[in-house]
């Protein structure tokens, strides 16, 4: 499958990466020999298989829906961390224009 | 023969017996790392400080009787350590510091064990070589312009060198087998979900596990042991009982059924690697083991599964590297910027591909044709395994189809470099355990022997393993 430089764009887009233009012609090529040979898996009968999703067969693992109490001094270092906080609250660009 | 020099059981054994200190142990480590690593390259953080204190803890405590208190290991960096710099070897997280530690990491604590540091790997655990570090290449001790193999490249060749005791790293699609396979060290990957992930840097949730680096197999059961069991923090962890692997492994292999798959032994590959599989497996039937031949049909077909699979899963986790609340960011007015030039600036090349191909896969449109075409024949591989080990008990197959390659030789091919995976990827689709341990050398360099068990079978590999070391001499080569 052969991307061109506007499906790299598009994907670079969905992905949030912000791509030069030598990166993009450098992606598209690799990106392409890449999908191309996991095309193959099209030649593969799977009728009737089961996708395999995680291989525990485990389901449904709970925990009681209770809050835990933690720490005041971890939550402080959590929020420290961010490059912006206001009131011990992460602070980020408007996400609505 | 120097402290840093001995094994997990040697160390203990003194350390009990009061021989030396964990102090002086920690030393030598330290020392060694001091002599060694600007040429080899494996840590990226070394926490002298911390290391000496937890190695006072561990002596005035003076209780030796756990076989893990008091010894130096160096976890890869994608495991969080708690108030010590965590990178994940990606220049994004260049200022973590993560305010807890995983559960395997917290589990060696308990014990009082001793963090020498911090080692090198491929970004995020993305790669074949070490060569997709954010921040440099680490070097294969027994060949300074050879890969160490990866993505746990700093973690084998900081054992190799005997510049730690053990690490801790994880293997998604032979991240563990294979480096250790190239450094001739001792790498098990366990069965997905005996050892949890909690509190470490996600990669592929449905295929990555926790696994350790040793100088043996004793080692390697010894680690297993108090690092495996449920984690209420890892709802993938089974409630499944943790075996006495350090018993268990002494038990005979007579009449042990073992597989070997044709499809891993084809032409066109190292003839001498073949050779060196062929030979150690005349070595295990010679210690009771019986050979069936087995087919494993869609082996051709895993590493097109992992390489839909893994980037689609990839590009979900690494979502969360967005420059908002952790690790560096880059200005900016706008939200869409933050994310884009945050992103495009720390991120390194192969994270980027696996990122956008994931994205491809998953996207409206082309979800059915890649993912769940992918998962389809992720079923097919699993049911190939689940046929065969119905006939054998556990599979023999080469870690690698060669032996360690040169720096730069597969870098400016990616689809190459994950064409070498081939032999550990189909174990990993399956979810099922393996260990590679040395069986010669091919030029002087370290061939590895990978041996698969059933689910949480690890018992069964790590027998074959050390009964293999038992009659051998291989593990016990260092580089010069």
């Amino acid at each position: 499958m052969a991307l061109s430089k506007k499906d790299v764009e598009h994907i670079a887009l969905l992905a949030r990466l912000g791509l030069t233009e030598a990166e993009k012609e450098k992606f598209a090529q690799q990106l392409s020999s890449i999908l191309e040979y996991v095309e193959q898996l099209k030649e593969v009968n799977t009728d009737g298989v089961e996708p395999t999703a995680q291989v525990t067969g485990l389901e449904n693992v709970m925990r009681a829906d209770e809050m835990a109490v933690r720490p005041k001094a971890e939550m402080e270092k959590l929020i420290k961390m961010a490059p912006e906080s206001e009131d011990n609250l992460i602070k980020t660009r408007s996400v609505f224009e | 023969m120097q402290l840093n020099e001995l094994t997990i059981s040697q160390a203990h054994e003194g350390l009990k017996k009061k021989d030396f200190s964990s102090v002086e142990l920690t030393k030598a480590c330290l020392e060694q790392i001091k002599k060694t690593d600007d040429k080899i390259k494996a840590f990226i953080t070394v926490t002298e400080d911390i290391a000496l204190q937890q190695a006072k803890v561990a002596d005035k405590a003076g209780d030796f009787s756990n076989p893990l208190t008091g010894i130096p290991h160096a976890p890869k960096d994608v495991f969080c350590t708690k108030d010590i710099r965590s990178t994940g070897a990606s220049k994004i997280l260049d200022n973590y510091i993560p305010p807890y530690s995983a559960t395997a990491v917290e589990k060696l604590n308990e014990l009082r064990g001793v963090i020498l540091g911090k080692v090198n790997c491929d970004e995020f655990a993305m790669g074949g070589s070490g060569e997709n570090s954010g921040y440099f290449v680490t070097k294969n001790p027994w060949d300074l312009e050879r890969v160490p193999g990866g993505s746990c490249s700093g973690s084998a060749a900081a054992v190799a060198s005997d510049m730690c005791l053990y690490s801790l790293g994880t293997d998604t699609g032979g991240s563990i087998r294979q480096p250790a396979g190239f450094c001739g060290i001792t790498g098990l990957k366990v069965t997905y979900g005996r050892v949890s992930r909690y509190g470490v840097m996600a990669m592929a949730s449905s295929l990555d596990t926790i696994g350790t680096f040793a100088k043996n197999v004793e080692d390697a059961a010894i680690i297993l042991k108090h690092i495996a069991g449920r984690d209420k923090n890892d709802s993938t962890t089974p409630e499944v009982k943790v075996d006495d692997y350090s018993a268990e492994m002494k038990k005979s292999i007579k009449g042990l059924k073992i597989g070997l798959p044709k499809e891993y032994f084809i032409d066109g590959m190292d003839p001498e690697v073949k050779d060196l599989v062929y030979k150690a497996v005349k070595k295990l039937e010679e210690l009771g083991a019986k050979v069936v031949d087995i087919s494993l049909p869609y082996t051709a077909k895993a590493v097109a599964v992992y390489y839909i699979i893994c980037p689609s899963e990839v590009s979900s986790n690494l979502a969360r590297y967005d420059g908002i609340r952790y690790g560096m960011s880059e200005e900016s007015d706008k939200l869409i910027d933050i994310y884009q030039n945050t992103r495009s600036k720390y991120l390194g090349a192969e994270a980027k591909r696996r990122i956008m191909i994931g994205t491809y896969a998953l996207s409206a449109g082309y979800y059915d044709a890649y993912y769940k075409k992918g998962m389809q024949v992720r079923t097919l591989v699993r049911n190939d395994f689940k046929q065969a080990f119905d006939k054998v008990d556990i599979m023999v197959t080469p870690t690698s189809p060669t032996p360690a390659f040169k720096i730069g030789e597969n870098a400016n091919d990616p689809l190459k470099m994950y064409l070498a995976d081939v032999f550990t990827v189909p174990a990993s689709l399956a979810g099922i355990c393996g260990i590679s341990i040395p069986a010669g050398f091919s030029n002087n360099l370290p061939v590895g022997l990978q041996i698969l068990g059933k689910p949480f079978a690890e018992s069964t590999i790590l027998r074959a393993a050390y009964n293999y070391q038992q009659a051998t001499e291989w593990h016990k080569k260092k580089p010069l």
